[in-house]
């Protein structure tokens, strides 16, 4: 099937098996692997990309259902070059350590800063609750957050 | 006269990571994310039952799927493929072989059957459930108590029955003490199966070039050069013609530190095919053919006098080893006898092992590797004794630890603990936690029918693995350091970091001891043809043993630089200086020069310093002369409502003493995962088979991984008491955090549960079994 979408704000076409999820469309015929797979049952939120704005796993959404969408990708959340704040205080706060969950984690932060500028640690770990870090007890991450909000308050 | 230079402190400074940029952004490589023109891709048929004979293997609807190009049973690589290694054996061990594709029996669910390759992933999954394969379902030994009983079915029809080895160490008189013991408390503990869950699955992508006859594999390993030797001996190749490449590592935890069946099936077939052949793990096979941690079950006695001393710890424990050994699946047991005697002074000691197989994926190496298990079976025994003898549990302890005057410490089961004071980390633990205030919060509690409960864990954990003669051979780590002619410096390691950050820490030892900056430092590791032969990242030996290598090269390096420099300011090499990227002579900094310019001068001088080759390039193989031994206390407050059997974590304290620190930051991180997942043993995690031997939890919705709810906000401190071992005065981080706290939490939970009588609930403490626990009284 044919589909046409935005990633990274870029529209581009593919032609796709019905049945394709979209992380293989956007790792195997986009090459942008900066999106992982950890589990295949929208369990670990490792393959989170936002999707139209909302996060989405992209282990189970089929590529065609992204037909017309607009899709970020990790390797989207920069902007000209300069990192997003999340990103910043990832690094900033060690808010990782095998980096293998990072992407989905860095974009579901992005999606609960959105709605709430400024939450509290509680509300931020069950806004992370959908994302499984095997690394860092997640508390760094937490940090990294919490940072990454008052950055974007400024 | 002019001022030396000021040189900034790396070591010891909360640096940020190098390897972040590239992770932040998506823009790392992980083994799926090297996409090779042509690739083929590999799936793998896996046998659904615990154990059954194979009939027959009907291959013929796969082949003539779309895309496929090659489709695999055992009869085809029949003499092809060696077996997958193993080692750490112990005398007399039953060493089944284990073969890369099952041919008349299959022995764990999950065991491979046959191998289909396809151009594409898609493609290569369908064609994999065209294959038919006839099973005959027979018994499957799944309870490792009953399997270990005579009579039992078998895993392996050529022995007479599923005991794998026996092992013990035993020191002084354990007979004697338990008689002569005012008190002896006894306990059957379980310490069950769990799954290392490295977030990214294993994963092999292989391509060999025949022209040069060049194999290539990048492989999601702890330990490329072994998968580099096995593997070129199992497909029959020099190891010089192949090369492996660990590129992102999404988490290890032990798992990773195996030579896998599928590393020499991807290698093998991409030699027949002639194009690169991909073979990625999914979830559940991750459960299923990745090995577990744990698996213990034990009977414990412990003989105590009535002012505390304990004289006495006997463990007799039945080891689950799985269908076929891993690589280090029997040498992990033995850990746990070394390190029986915790940090106390117990002078009889005895570890019985008996190693029982059953038909399952092995259990091998996860993080803490069988001292978890010592740590968790000595620290839930003070706590059964204090309740015992009315003791406090943290003055049990206490009266019990070495004084910090008495190391090096020998240990009965034979061990020289380096330094240590552990009074010190279980008094910093008491006071940062209020110990005595918790105590009365409990109190309190009790009469309004609140049930907070206290839980303690003291423990001494063995790093820094090791020395070679206690390995049965490499444990020493590499290192190369060269200064390039432009001034840069570039580190090879023969560790393998996958997420602990050592491409910052080994930039921070080199910057600091050249005098440049942590910038101009690269770090390479994990590629076979480009770092000298190494070891490997496990057992916490990455720092201690590895950086220690790093350390020792760059002194190498910097002695030879200094000839260099004092040949052109016409000074003694002893008194060259290196700070702030500027070499000079010490006793008059006014002769100073740019250290690139130094570097140089290494690659071009004519004439040369005397007795001096051209070049900076420096190797050093160390050799620990002993283990290190960090340790630390872990206090945990928890809530428990007995009507619902839910744990809730109030405080977490923890003070750890790994030795001198290099970076606090990364430090702080491994701690906090390695509570995480210390806790999550503790709280939920557990691998469930059903009587046929297969798992039904094998899936991350079903198997309880910690979330970010699970845990407070942590209170760490670090005490330093640097060890001896090795010149960095470090003991090694990775492990300490998990093997601390699941004693601390299980026996915070029973510690609230005593109003109802409760002594010991087996892990993982879960709601259903606190709510059984508390049944009787609650009534
Ligand atoms: S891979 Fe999609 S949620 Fe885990
Ligand atoms: S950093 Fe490794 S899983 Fe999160």
């Amino acid at each position: 099937m044919e589909i046409s979408l935005s990633i990274n704000g870029g529209v581009r076409s593919f032609d796709v098996e019905p049945r394709t999820l979209l992380v293989h469309l956007l790792r195997d015929e986009a090459g942008l692997t900066g999106t992982h797979i950890a589990c295949e049952t929208t369990t670990c939120g490792a393959c989170t990309v936002l999707m139209d704005g909302q996060a989405v796993k992209s282990c189970t959404v089929l590529a065609v259902q992204a037909d017309g969408a607009e899709v970020t990708t990790i390797e989207g959340l920069a902007e000209n070059g300069k990192l997003h704040p999340l990103q910043e205080q990832f690094w900033e706060k060690h808010g990782l350590q095998c980096g293998f969950c990072t992407p989905g984690m860095i974009l579901t932060a992005a999606q609960l800063l959105e709605r709430n500028s400024d939450p509290s640690e509680e509300e931020i770990r069950h806004g992370i609750e959908g994302n499984l870090c095997r690394c860092t007890g997640y508390e760094h991450i937490v940090d990294a957050i919490q940072a990454a909000a008052a950055d974007m308050k400024k | 006269m002019a001022k030396a230079p000021e040189a900034p402190k790396f070591i010891g400074s909360p640096i940020k990571r190098r390897d972040d940029p590239r992770l932040i952004q998506g823009l790392a490589h992980y083994v799926d994310d090297i996409q090779l023109p042509d690739t083929l891709h590999l799936a793998i048929v896996r046998s659904p039952y615990g154990s059954a004979a194979i009939k027959g293997v009907d291959t013929s609807k796969a082949e003539e799927a779309p895309g496929v190009v090659a489709v695999y049973t055992a009869a085809d690589l029949a003499g092809k493929i060696g077996p997958v290694p193993v080692a750490g054996l112990v005398p007399d061990a039953k060493v089944p072989t284990q073969p890369i594709l099952a041919s008349d029996q299959a022995k764990f669910a999950g065991e491979p059957v046959a191998a289909v390759v396809a151009d594409s992933r898609y493609g290569a999954s369908d064609a994999a459930n065209l294959i038919e394969v006839d099973y005959e379902a027979r018994d499957a030994v799944v309870d490792l108590e009953k399997a270990a009983l005579p009579g039992s079915p078998k895993v392996h029809d050529e022995y007479d029955d599923n005991i794998a080895f026996k092992w013990q160490l035993a020191a002084g008189d354990v007979d004697k003490g338990l008689k002569e013991a005012d008190v002896v408390v006894k306990q059957r503990i379980v310490n069950g199966r769990v799954a290392p869950i490295a977030l990214e699955p294993r994963g092999v992508v292989a391509h060999y070039l025949p022209g040069e006859d060049k194999m290539t594999i990048w492989t999601s390993t702890q330990v490329p050069h072994k998968v580099r030797t096995f593997v070129a001996g199992q497909i029959g190749m020099n190891e010089n013609r192949v090369r492996v490449i660990t590129p992102e590592v999404g988490g290890g935890f032990g798992s990773k530190l195996n030579i896998y069946r599928e590393e020499a099936l991807t290698a093998y077939i991409t030699r027949e095919l002639g194009l690169p052949v991909k073979w990625i793990e999914s979830r559940s096979e991750n459960f299923l053919a990745t090995i577990h941690g744990r698996g213990q079950v034990g009977e414990v006695e412990m003989g105590l006098m009535k002012d505390g001393t304990v004289t006495t710890v006997r463990y007799k424990v039945l080891a689950d080893c799985g269908a076929y050994y891993q690589l280090l699946t029997v040498a992990i047991f033995t850990l746990t006898g070394l390190m029986l005697p915790g940090p106390y002074k117990i002078q009889n000691v005895d570890t019985d092992v008996t190693g029982v197989f059953t038909n399952k994926i092995a259990t091998d190496a996860y993080r803490g590797a069988g001292r978890p298990e010592a740590t968790y079976v000595l620290e839930r025994m003070m706590d059964i004794a204090a309740a015992e003898l009315g003791m406090d549990p943290a003055e049990l302890r206490r009266k019990n630890f070495p004084d910090k005057s008495e190391f090096p410490f020998p240990t009965a089961a034979g061990l020289s603990y380096d330094s240590g004071d552990y009074h010190l980390t279980l008094d910093k633990a008491l006071e940062n936690a209020d110990y005595a205030d918790m105590r009365r919060e409990q109190e309190e509690g009790r009469k309004n029918g609140r049930y907070l409960g206290v839980g303690l864990s003291t423990y001494v954990e063995i790093c820094g693995m090791g020395p070679s003669a206690a390995m049965g051979g490499q444990g020493w780590e590499s290192a190369r350091v060269r200064v390039e002619p432009g001034g840069k410096v570039t580190v090879f390691s023969g560790a393998s970091p996958h997420g602990q950050g050592q491409e910052t820490t080994f930039a921070q030892i080199v910057a600091d001891g050249l005098g440049v900056p942590v910038e101009d430092v690269e770090v390479i590791h994990g590629d076979t043809d480009s770092v000298p032969f190494g070891v490997g990242t496990f057992g916490s030996r990455g720092t201690a043993v590895g950086g220690a290598a790093v350390v020792i090269a760059r002194d190498k390096v910097r002695d030879k630089m200094a000839k260099f420099a004092a040949m052109k300011f016409e000074a003694a090499a002893s008194d060259i200086d290196f700070a702030g990227g500027k070499v000079f002579v010490g006793s008059a900094p006014e002769k100073s020069a740019d250290f690139a310019e130094i570097a140089a001068m290494a690659y071009t001088a004519v004439p040369l310093p005397p007795d001096t080759e051209p070049g900076l390039e420096e190797t050093h193989f160390f050799e620990p002369p002993n283990f290190t031994f960090p340790f630390g206390a872990h206090v945990v407050l928890v809530e428990v409502d007995p009507e619902t059997g839910v744990v809730k974590i109030l405080r977490y304290i923890a003070v750890d003493d790994v030795g001198n620190i290099i970076n606090p930051l990364l430090v702080e991180g491994q701690i906090h995962g390695g509570i995480a997942q210390g806790t999550g043993q503790a709280l939920e995690e557990e691998m469930l088979y059903d009587s046929g031997g297969q798992p039904i939890n094998a899936s991350l919705m079903h198997y309880a991984l910690p979330k970010s709810t699970l845990l407070p906000r942590m209170e760490l401190e670090s005490t330093v008491t640097p060890t001896d071992v090795n010149p960095l005065g470090a003991k090694g981080v990775g492990e300490a955090g998990t093997i601390g706290s699941t004693p601390a939490v299980v026996n915070a939970v029973i510690d609230a549960l005593s109003p109802f009588g409760v002594r010991h609930i087996d892990m993982p403490v879960r709601p259903e079994r606190i709510w059984r626990a508390t049944a009787e009284k609650r009534a």
